[in-house]
């Protein structure tokens, strides 16, 4: 019999949603044809493509054809902003790493890195001030911070931008949270929301002057490539079934989120805990501790059966500190990213509560300290 | 900027032993005397001023030392 685990990392990827397993199983069997071809399989291949778009749009809000499905979130970032502009990009100091290498990867320049403050939050004035040099055709700022779980100031962020378009990756935040109303192209990921891995969702608005960026028809705006049609049906269900429940799920994962940040504060001493309190993803925090190894801590988590990220330099491939905790001037040290799933329980928290202080005193003990 | 009184060498060494060595040695300094570290792990340049912000100290700055390592500077304040 194994343990039972407690999963703590749904912002990396949350369990797939029991609405969309269903579909995804029936879609599988279904969903295979091309549906660009002119036969029976094809037509209902199309038939289910058509389905799912047709209730991503409903559940985002949007219509139908300002919805392309893509091979994942990444993609979807990638392409929601290099379809923006030609020349320089603005993005904030604190956008995903798929942001980052998309710039840098198109060679477009100059690429400003817009300021945030020590909540992570973009400074608006950072915004205008690119905008007033001239040279940004195209600014990326997310609706919600991946690792920390600001909420931006999207709105402030557009009405800065003005005639330059505006890119908005909602990987950490689609389906949370309402669509925002701001941004010319906005990106999604399906596994992040409890839809299948290897499907992203990229809202183009109908006014925005955006085109495909990469290899193809650079003004189509239909999904490029063999569309994942069993994994866009059931991204679709779990977008709709979180998208129903998310007023309760929200609430609850609110109050939780709030007591870890409550107690890691009153419990541990010298922690560091980013983000702001309100105003924020209800399912996520950061701390750091100090004198803290990062791998040690998700190692000692990982052994007591609680699973977390970190944004520790000593647990990254590159051996570089996350560049969120840097800009914001957090420690990135002894980190450690919890995120709860649908169906985390007050109990799974507590438990790993109960279990944290002791083993950064342990994990310091060893230390020297 | 004033002369540190103690110097750490933490060359070679990875985050957060650098940040370690400065909670250990703070107390080998007088308070208002100033303590380095020379540390050329990458995460050291963010995490010695959020150390020194956590620990209530003052964070003087970084200068670099011949080698074109990193040396960051805190006075004690407590």
């Amino acid at each position: 019999m194994t343990e039972p685990f407690t999963y703590l990392d749904a912002a990396s990827a949350e369990p797939l949603h029991p609405a969309a397993r269903e579909v995804l199983l029936a879609a599988a069997d279904q969903g295979y044809a091309d549906p660009r071809r002119l036969h029976r399989p094809a037509r209902n291949a199309g038939l289910l493509l058509s389905n799912a778009r047709e209730v991503v749009a409903e559940a985002l809000g949007v219509r139908r054809d300002e919805v392309l499905f893509t091979s994942s979130g990444t993609t979807a970032v990638h392409a929601g902003l290099l379809g923006l502009g030609s020349h320089g990009i603005g993005h904030s100091a604190v956008e995903h790493q798929a942001v980052v290498d998309a710039a840098r990867w198109s060679r477009r320049s100059p690429v400003t890195e817009l300021a945030v403050d020590d909540e992570a939050r973009v400074e608006v004035s950072a915004v205008q001030d690119a905008v007033r040099a001239g040279d940004v055709d195209a600014i990326a700022v997310q609706q919600a911070n991946h690792e920390v779980g600001t909420l931006q100031p999207l709105d402030e962020v557009a009405s800065a931008a003005g005639p330059v378009p505006l890119f908005v990756d909602a990987c950490a935040s689609m389906g949370r949270l309402p669509l925002p109303l701001a941004g010319d192209a906005v990106a999604g990921s399906a596994r992040k929301w409890g839809g299948p891995g290897g499907v992203g969702v990229l809202v183009v608005r109908r006014a925005a002057r955006w085109r495909w960026p990469f290899p193809g028809d650079e003004w189509s705006r239909t999904d490029q490539g063999f569309s994942n049609i069993p994994g866009a049906l059931a991204a679709a269900a779990a977008l709709q079934a979180v998208v129903a429940e998310r007023e309760e799920v929200n609430a609850r994962q609110h109050e939780l989120i709030s007591l870890v940040r409550e107690r890691v504060r009153t419990e541990i001493p010298d922690v560091d805990v980013a983000g702001p309190a309100d105003g924020r993803l209800p399912h996520l925090v950061t701390f750091s501790a100090l004198y803290v190894d990062g791998e040690a801590l998700v190692t000692a988590l990982d052994r007591i059966g609680v699973g977390v990220a970190s944004g520790s330099a000593c647990t990254s491939d590159t051996r570089e500190p996350s560049r969120v905790l840097a800009a914001m001037g957090a420690l990135t040290h002894g980190n450690v990213r919890l995120s709860l799933t649908r169906d985390t329980t007050r109990e799974d928290v507590e438990r790993m509560l109960d279990a944290l202080p002791g083993i950064v005193k342990d994990l310091r003990a060893e230390a020297g300290l | 900027m004033s002369a540190p009184t103690v110097t750490l060498d933490c060359r070679g060494q990875a985050c957060p032993r650098p940040v370690i060595e400065l909670g250990r040695h703070l107390g080998d300094i007088e308070i208002g005397e100033v303590i380095a570290v020379a540390a050329d792990d990458v995460a050291a340049h963010h995490d010695v001023p959020a150390w020194a912000r956590m620990r209530g100290q003052e964070f003087v700055g970084e200068v670099e030392a011949e080698d074109g390592v990193p040396v960051y500077r805190i006075r004690r304040l407590s």
